[in-house]
Formats: C-alpha cells, structure tokens, sequence
C-alpha cells in the first residue's frame, strides 16, 4: 500500500480558504519579524527557531483538520500554534517568558501548549515527539474516535531512531496519524543529502508499508489537499500517512545562527525567496479577482497592528510569581 | 489474607485495576501472547483482549514514547520493559517527554503512567543485564520512583501507581518474583512516599529497599543472635518522593545507620539518604553513617566475583558493627 509519488496539487479549494490560509501565513510571517525584532532587543532568550518562509506548510496542513483532532510539533513551532488558534497574545508572551504566556511562562519558545486547542507541545529534542504523535493516536484509535493526530517534525529528524520505531508501530497498529515532514534542506548547518543515504524522505514509508506524498510546501493549496488526502486515510480507515513537505527555511536554524555562509549561498536563499508561499497565493488570488492590492494592504496593516498588540500584550505582562518555580512539577 | 507471590501480586495488582478503569492498558514487549518475560502479564490478554494487551516490537524508545502519548490523550498506559537494562535506550521518553511535560506546559497536560520492569542484578547475567538504576530516576523531578521489596508492597505500590496522575517508575526485582508473602485481598493499596519498618530495633537501623530488604533482615537476624544487637530494617519502598521523616525518626531512635543498596556507590541512593541523616539528624549520631553497594565496578559474570560484587550480608553485619564500634 505504500506510494511515495508526487500527486499533482488539486488547485481547488473555496476562496474563503484561500484568504484565510492567506491571512495566516501574513500572520506568521509578520509575528517571526517581529520576534527577530524582541530577540534582538533582549527580550526573549535562549533559543528561537523562526518558520520565515515554510508558512503554507502550517496553514496548508492545519486548514484540513477539526476542532477536536490533536497537533504535536517540535520546536520550531510558532506558526503552528498561531494557525491552530493559540492567541498571538499568548505566544508572544510565552516567548517573553510571561505569566500570561500559553505554558505560564515556563515553556519558552521551544514548548507552546494549548491543551484546550488540543496543541500538545513543541518539543525540543529532535523527533522525541513523533513516538508521541503515534502514543496520541493509539489513544484516538483505542477509544474508537475519527479524530487524527497532525505531527511536524524536520528533515533531520529523519534519521533518529525515533522516527523509524513510530512509523513502524503507526503502521502494524493503524494508527490516524499523518507524519508531516518540514523538509527545509537544512538540519542546522548540515545539509540532509550529506547525512541521510535517503534524501527523498517519502520513500522510507515503503519499508513501512504506509502510504506517503511528496508535497511543494510553498504552495500552501497542495499542502492542504495533500493533508486533506491524509487526513481521510486516518479518519475513514485508520491509516498513517508519511508527507514529505518540500520547504525553505529563509532564516538561520535558530536567532543566534547566520542565514547563510558555511552551509549555504546567499544566492541559493535569494533563489528560494523567489518562490515564496505568501507572494505566489496573493498572487494567485489577484489572478483570481478575488483579492486587489488595497485589500492586501489593509489585510496586512491589519495583521502588522495585531502583532503590535501581541508585542505590547507580552511586554506589559508580569512575569510568573516567584511561587511558580515550585508548581506543576507534580500534579496532584 | 492469600499467600501469592511477587510476581503474582503485580498480576493481581495488574488486574483489578485494568478492571476498575477501562483506561488502563499495559504495552510492552512480550505482554501479550507470550504471557509476560517473568509471567507478570499472565491471562491478562485472555481477559481484556489485544487492545488492552499489546505487544510491542523490540523498541524501548518507540513504545514507551507510545505510552507518553496516550497519557497525554488521557490514558492510564502501564508501559513494561523486559528489563530497566533495557529501559535506557528509553530514557529520552520518560526523562525529557514524560516528567517535564506537566511542568513545560504549565501545568496543562498530566502525564499519568507507569514504567515497570525488573531492575538489578539477578544470576550471572554479566554486565549489561545487572544494572539499578534508581538514583538515574530518582534524579529527576518529575517522576516518582518506588521499589517494592515483598508481594504486599508489590501490589499495594503498583496499584497507587496506577491511580496517580504523574509517571510513577516501579522498580521490580528478578530475583524477588518467586518470593512468597501474605496479601491482602482486594483493595490493598500502599501510599507513595512512605517507608515502612521491617524490622524493628534499637541500635543501628539498616536503611534498604527492593532486594536489599531481605538482604537486610538476614544481617539483623545474624546481628540479634551473635551480637545481641538490635537491628532495626527500614524499607524505603519509595525513593521519590523520599519519606525523610522515617528515617529521621528511626535515626533518632538508634543514633546509627547503614544504608545498603544494589546500586553503585557514586551518587547513589545511599548517598542522597546519608544527605538527609547529616543535614537533620547531626546530634543524634553516635557513629559516621555507612554505605553497602555494589563494588563500584560493571557486573562479572564468574559466579565468585558476581557474589564479591553484590551487597551481601557479611558486608552489612560488618558495617553495623563499625558503627557500634564493636570492632
């Protein structure tokens, strides 16, 4: 049952879709600046791993699921939360370190929750998470519900242990599981075909009988036709789903890395810039007539003045009280 | 009140509460059809078939990350390694997914699981299969950590693991599944983080847990009929949480201690107990507190030097007696 071969991108999907898939990768996109901003100014520490440039792969993906399905992600993980409905208040705050925050503070950029949007963390350890994802939909499946487990991870993860134990066990247990692979080249400063013996990521499905598709990630609409393809195998007949999402990350690995340099050209990037997902659907909706320019205009002044609040909410917020440090390492 | 053994303790402890809560499974490698590696999962796929049942591949880090993920779906997943040996190639999911997860999401998403599996050394098995690991998973805030020494306790500690809300690591021993000792029917459980005397004493209280208990009471049997010491055996049964009180108020009683354990003596749990005793029990002591482990090497497997490495009861009798200056 496995087929690891591109499908060509179902170029249909309502314009309400369209427009909203677009307002959510200007979202991102604006929200990622603005969080290089704060980093620059201190205001958020450790690391910070921004989703410039592989926004159609979160809007695309999330577009195609319900409420009640569950998300896991790994560190890299704003733009996930910010498309699955977590207020970009309450991201920027976590970012900051607040009491406001979406984990209270205590997370940080690499570990956003929302349980109530069923957004069950960013993980920090490369493909730790992904056992999870299989963990939540064997929980899906052993209480005989449809919903799905939506599961972004890097290329790099690819070659953990980890990665092959859950898409094995996702297979012999069928569980609704789609395994959603950011494949942005690059793991850090390495690029993937230097250290993977396999740099088409969907043929590893074959060695576990699961259905996969290679998928352009700066096309937002493939994106989500492709996961909506996914997401049916999961919920109809309980199938797991390998997606190889082809995207670029315009930014260095984390705030703290060089964009470019050792590993890559500054040419390759402004090649990729070209292609970009945000340009290439506004575009489109242009063609469309469904969209003009001052429309484009007041959506993005609209969404530059919603990560000003952002910004504003998180500064003005209070850090955790000091009795925080103590609470949440058990529960009762 | 039934005489069972260990290993029939943990099944009936296994069995009542996969009845009580229909979100309790158990996951591991060989649960299912082949009855459990030490026959702890015995009828148990009979009775609640494959999905409550499962069997796993041979990968630790897979299915225990499974379990992680179900907990965090609401499940009560009880994830059995064959071995704690074993259990290391798992370690990412129980030290980074499942004891953070609570605290990283502030306090949105409880991680109620239990990893269980026998832990220490059993008979010639050489090196890589002798280990105990608890102050690996003592270590970590986060977990709870308990390690069972007689059937009673094995039950009554596997079921409040169980019912807890937090990953609860139960530390079995292989040598101790074929020991037999009065259960209590029915609804027996034994509170986390409270020690239990086995022995009581007056001179020296021996601080010990798992296979260590037994270990322990022989030394005291020895110290009563050749030494006319009292011995008294104190059986920590939990090591996170610790009950700090017991043995302080146990020290205070006898003004000596030993602390014996299976593990090695860098870091240990002994350490982190003689900790306790000098920091809250200082002017009651009438003898440096002493350490039985392991000898601080990996496990032979020649059969003389396993026995050398091991606690054994002359090494806790001769240390009880340092500490009464009986030398």
């Amino acid at each position: 049952m496995a087929t690891a071969t591109a499908q060509p991108a179902n170029k249909t999907a309502s314009s309400d879709v369209e427009r909203r898939m677009l307002r959510q990768m200007l979202l991102i996109r604006h929200f990622e600046e603005k969080a290089a901003e704060a980093y620059a100014l201190g205001k958020i520490g450790g690391f910070c791993h921004l989703y410039i440039g592989q926004e159609a792969v979160a809007v695309g993906s999330l577009a195609a699921l319900r409420d009640d399905d569950y998300v896991i992600s790994s560190y890299r993980e704003h733009g996930q939360a910010l498309v699955r409905g977590v207020s970009p208040n309450a991201v920027m705050a976590e970012l900051f370190g607040k009491a406001t925050g979406c984990s209270k503070g205590k997370g940080g950029s690499m570990h956003l929750f929302d349980a109530e949007k069923r957004f069950m963390g960013g993980h920090g350890i490369v493909g730790g998470h992904i056992p999870l994802a299989a963990g939540i939909g064997f929980a899906i499946r052993y209480r005989g519900g449809d919903q799905v487990c939506l599961c972004y991870f890097g290329e790099a993860a690819v070659n953990i242990g980890a990665f092959h134990e859950a898409l094995n066990m996702a297979s012999v247990y069928k569980l609704p599981v789609i395994f959603c692979c950011e494949n942005n080249r690059y793991g850090m400063g390495t690029a993937f075909e230097r250290v993977a013996a396999v740099t088409d990521v969907v043929e590893h499905a074959c060695s576990y009988d699961m259905a996969a598709e290679l998928v352009d990630g700066m096309d937002a609409l493939a994106v989500y036709n492709a996961t909506r393809r996914a997401v049916e195998r999961a919920r109809k007949r309980g199938h797991p789903t390998l997606l190889e999402v082809r995207t670029y990350r315009y930014m260095g690995h984390s705030m703290s890395d060089p964009l470019h340099g050792v590993y890559r050209t500054k040419e390759e990037v402004e090649e990729q810039r070209k292609r970009d997902p945000i340009s290439q659907l506004a575009m489109k909706l242009k063609e469309e007539g469904t969209l003009d320019q001052p429309g484009l205009d007041a959506l993005d002044a609209e969404i530059r003045a919603e990560v000003e609040e952002a910004v504003r909410f998180a500064d003005a917020s209070p850090d955790p009280d000091p009795a925080e440090l103590t609470t949440h390492v058990l529960a009762d | 009140m039934a005489t069972l053994t260990y290993r029939d303790a943990l099944n009936q402890a296994l069995r009542e509460e996969m009845q009580r809560d229909p979100d309790v499974f158990l996951i591991g490698e060989e649960v299912g059809v082949y009855q459990g590696a030490y026959k702890v999962s015995r009828g148990l796929l009979e009775e609640f078939g494959p999905t409550r049942v499962v069997d796993t591949p041979i990968a630790e880090l897979g299915y225990a990350g499974i379990g992680v993920g179900a907990a965090m779906a609401g499940l009560r997943p009880v994830v059995e390694f064959m071995t704690w040996n074993f259990a290391v190639l798992a370690l990412d999911q129980i030290v980074n997914s499942a004891a953070k997860m609570l605290y990283e999401s502030g306090g949105q998403i409880p991680v109620p699981i239990v990893f269980r599996g026998p832990n220490g050394a059993a008979l010639q098995l050489a090196a890589q299969h002798s280990q105990a690991w608890e102050s690996w998973l003592a270590h970590i805030p986060g977990l709870k950590v308990v390690a069972p020494a007689t059937p009673a306790d094995a039950k009554g500690l596997l079921k409040s693991a169980i019912r807890d809300n937090n990953p609860v690591i139960v530390l079995e021993g292989e040598m101790l599944y074929n020991l037999k000792g009065d259960v209590p029917e029915g609804e027996h459980v034994v509170p986390l983080g409270r020690a239990d005397v086995k022995r009581p004493g007056r001179d020296v209280t021996i601080v010990c847990h798992s296979k260590t208990v037994s270990v322990a009471l022989k030394a005291a049997e020895q110290l009563a009929e050749h030494e006319g010491v009292s011995a008294e055996v104190l059986d920590l049964r939990s090591l996170r949480p610790l009950d700090e009180a017991a043995i302080l108020e146990s020290v205070a009683r006898t003004n000596r201690a030993v602390v014996v354990e299976e593990g090695w003596p860098h870091c240990g749990i002994g350490a982190q107990v003689v900790d306790v005793i000098q920091r809250d029990a200082f002017d009651q002591l009438d003898a440096p507190v002493l350490r039985v482990t392991q000898a601080d090497v990996p496990m032979p497997y020649n059969k003389q030097l396993e026995r050398l490495a091991k606690p054994s009861v002359e090494r806790v009798v001769a240390a009880a007696r340092r500490t009464l200056y009986l030398d």
